[in-house]
């Protein structure tokens, strides 16, 4: 039966087994883990010796343990847009998933969307929206660092998605998003968004959309509000979100000795049978990390009307 | 490219269409349908009007409730006026300010004023407005629109607006399931087209909606039910096309333990069901939990009333052609609960999400099973502590990795020039999400639990899923 219908994997389709040519992400332990690029003969060192692509990875299934070189194990992940958020390689400031969520649901993109992005950056959430509108929707993204825009291109093929996008290096500001009338929303996370409404405005359907610009100062966002309700965007709406993480921790507060009570005093045995010395409770609690996120960035919304 | 009629027809609001109202931030999710008064707001109105209008459209309510297309440009600020003043140090509150009086208010909407009007006559007779500053005259007017403008805006539903729509009307219903935790659920499970999906939830159906709306229609949603029947109110207000209902397939959770023991698959999977064993068997299981009160009292009724012979004979036969349908309806149902059952078996599913008021340990570690390895499963919960008890459990009995128990804070922006701040009131708490990454049962650890996992995970890896 195995082997019957091979599905490769992609970001946008799962498949059961480890193939030649995937990126699989290496689960090392709490919050680490790496991307790898499978490969035939190829290996790949971890802080518990080599993984051998050939016997190790390859024809495994997607969430086995594989043991590494050194005796020491660790599992291998189906990818997706999240865990790809937290392994890339950066090569600029990315969105995390808590934002991610927020503007794929805000946006009302799902499978069949067209949306616009720019700037493509380093593709953390253009994989987001990939998986989301897969797999009749599509994705114009505009990137104009040619460098990044190259290697994401790149990227985008790796992970079998580059049927759903068209990146174009140019600059979004000036040049637009290279589309006019055809799409149901864009994104805007570049330094000066209050320039792309004009074009964001161009490159959307006349029955209308959402749009969305992320900006990390408030001057920004004036700005981009201003430009939204000049070029007579509705409903515009700024957020912010945050995502606070809370670690799982057994604690024990130990209980003061009060000394011996009345009760005890007439009793001596009682107060020989409670010891003060352990006389504490244990119970299950959260503790916040010591540092988090306070800041990311604001999010404006707006809905264009029909034009 | 002259002809935009036909291009528009999708956008274009139908007879039978779930739309959802809108003014201001309130929302309401009705049905289109012909002569019927709706309430919204304290105002009621018929729909008629609307049909055949583009959706976002804005609608203003007139005199017998009718709706009246409101060109864009008309909601615009009634006032021209541009004198203010700079401060308040000579406003002084002595009550007489506004020199129309309630029952003068009255009489002018009983005229028919539209609300735009209305606003105009209570800036006129304002003796303060000319000496508020700007802003407080942008403020008043803003306050007065929302009081007077009788204004409706019909959208088109769809998952933000229903989950901000169900947030703000009946938290309740939805286990206070704020938004923006919806959107970190859908992103969490990494729901998208071509999946298969496993839903526990009691939210009216808005976090099951959700999840369809996000595979479009491609994939399957097995909703895992409790009680009776599955609720899908929530999901009705999408008002998705025919289609994305065959990808909907339900299961109840009263079945799971047999689904897993393995004792379930002869009534879910034998296909003679013309005998009459097997067809007790399955009414039985379909009433235990599903009990039909309406029906059970109508058939005890026939009998009581059943004195003349023919009206017998009658009442004999629409009583047999009843137990027909009903007898179709529950084979129906048998097929519906096999088909279920056989997406369950492989125990091949994609994701997992669970939004429940019930304790979501049981139901997590339940439902766990049915996932393949290396996928996302998303608990909700509106108190951290039953996802303290969940996070626990998890890590004793492994299978798991990436383990998350987080909250979102959601603060909203007023952005106005020189006026920029946060606004004033935020949403307390919008509950506690546990989320996760399940991989192949750990053999190693001698745990005694765990053990008791192995043979299931075994089978996992022999049965092909896609072949």
């Amino acid at each position: 039966m195995n082997g019957v219908t091979v599905l490769t994997m992609s970001f946008v389709e799962y498949s059961d087994f480890v193939q030649d040519g995937d990126v699989a992400i290496v689960y090392l332990g709490h919050e680490s883990m790496m991307p790898v690029k499978v490969q035939q003969g190829a290996q790949t060192q971890t802080r518990y010796g080599a993984i051998r692509h050939t016997t190790d990875l390859i024809g495994q299934r997607y969430g086995s343990k594989v043991t590494c070189s050194k005796g020491g194990w660790v599992y291998v992940l189906h990818p997706t847009p999240e865990l790809w958020t937290v392994t890339l390689p950066h090569r600029t400031q990315i969105l995390y998933t808590t934002d991610i969520a927020t503007i794929t649901m805000m946006l009302e993109l799902k499978p069949g969307s067209v949306v616009c992005e720019s700037g493509t950056g380093s593709g953390s959430l253009s994989h987001a929206i990939l998986r989301t509108i897969a797999p009749t929707g599509h994705l114009h993204t505009a990137e104009f660092h040619q460098q990044r825009a190259e290697k994401v291109a790149e990227e985008f093929k790796e992970h079998r998605v580059d049927h759903l996008v068209t990146v174009r290096n140019q600059d979004v500001c000036k040049d637009g998003f290279g589309v006019t009338g055809v799409a149901d929303a864009v994104f805007l996370d570049i330094p000066s968004p209050w320039d792309a409404v004009r074009h964001a405005k161009t490159a959307m359907k006349k029955q209308g959309g959402r749009v969305c610009s992320f900006s990390p100062c408030i001057e920004q966002v004036q700005k981009t509000c201003e430009a939204l309700v000049a070029q007579g965007f509705e409903e515009v709406s700024s957020v912010e979100i945050l995502l606070r993480v809370h670690d799982v921790r057994t604690v024990s507060l130990p209980l003061p000795d009060f000394g011996p009570d009345s009760l005890a005093q007439t009793q001596p045995d009682i107060a020989e049978k409670t010891p003060p010395i352990q006389a504490s409770v244990t119970m299950k609690t959260t503790v916040p990390p010591r540092e988090i996120p306070g800041h990311t960035g604001y999010l404006t919304f707006a809905t264009k009307p029909r034009t | 490219m002259a002809d935009n009629v036909d291009e528009d027809s999708q956008y274009r609001i139908k007879e039978g269409d779930y739309v959802v109202l809108k003014r201001g931030d309130i929302f309401k999710a009705v049905q289109i349908q012909l002569k019927k008064k709706v309430i919204f707001e304290k105002q009621w109105f018929f729909l008629d009007k609307a049909v055949g209008q583009l959706y976002s459209s804005t609608f203003e309510i007139v005199s017998g409730g009718i709706l009246q297309p409101l060109k864009p440009k008309d909601t615009e600020s009634p006032t021209d006026a541009k004198e203010a003043g700079t401060d308040n140090r000579n406003i002084v509150d002595d009550g007489k300010s506004q020199k129309l009086t309630r029952d003068d208010i009255e009489t002018l909407k009983e005229q028919g004023l539209k609300g735009q009007e209305i606003i105009q006559r209570l800036i006129e007779s304002s003796s303060t407005f000319r000496d508020k500053t700007e802003y407080a005259q942008d403020k008043y007017i803003k306050k007065k629109k929302k009081k007077y403008e009788n204004t409706v805006t019909i959208l088109k539903p769809s998952c933000r607006i229903l989950a901000m729509m169900y947030h703000g009307r009946e938290p309740g219903k939805i286990c206070h399931l704020r938004y923006d935790t919806l959107a970190q659920m859908l992103t969490l499970a990494n729901i998208h087209a071509g999946s298969k999906v496993l839903v526990f939830e009691t939210c009216a159906g808005l976090v099951l909606g959700s999840v369809m709306e996000r595979m479009g229609g491609y994939g399957s949603v097995i909703q895992m039910y409790p009680g009776g029947g599955p609720v899908r109110a929530g999901v009705e207000s999408f008002g998705f096309p025919e289609h994305f209902h065959d990808m909907l397939h339900e299961f109840p959770i009263c079945h799971v333990n047999a689904l897993l023991a393995g004792t379930l698959d002869t009534t879910a999977k034998d296909p003679s069901a013309d005998s009459k064993k097997s067809d007790m068997s399955a009414e039985e299981e379909q009433n235990q939990p599903k009990a039909e009160p309406e029906e059970q009292s109508m058939e005890t009724n026939t009998e009581a009333d059943g004195t003349h012979d023919h009206e017998k004979d009658e009442r004999e036969k629409l009583k047999e052609a009843r137990a027909q349908g009903k007898k179709v309806k529950q084979e129906e149902k048998r097929k519906k609960l096999a088909a279920a059952a056989a997406l369950l078996e492989g125990r091949n599913a994609d994701g997992l999400v669970i939004a429940s008021r019930f304790h979501p340990c049981p139901v997590l570690m339940g439902l766990l099973k049915f996932l393949s390895p290396s996928r996302p499963f998303v608990v909700y919960s509106q108190y951290k502590e039953a996802l303290i008890e969940c996070y626990t459990k998890l890590k004793d009995h492994g299978g798991t990795v990436n383990l998350r128990l987080t909250d979102t804070w959601l603060r909203h922006y007023q952005v106005l020039p020189n006026r920029t701040h946060p606004v004033l009131l935020m949403s307390g708490g919008g509950g506690y999400l546990l989320s996760g990454t399940t991989v192949a049962a750990d053999r190693s650890k001698p745990a005694g639990s765990r053990r008791a996992e192995e043979p299931a995970a075994k089978r996992l890896k022999l049965t092909d899923t896609e072949g």
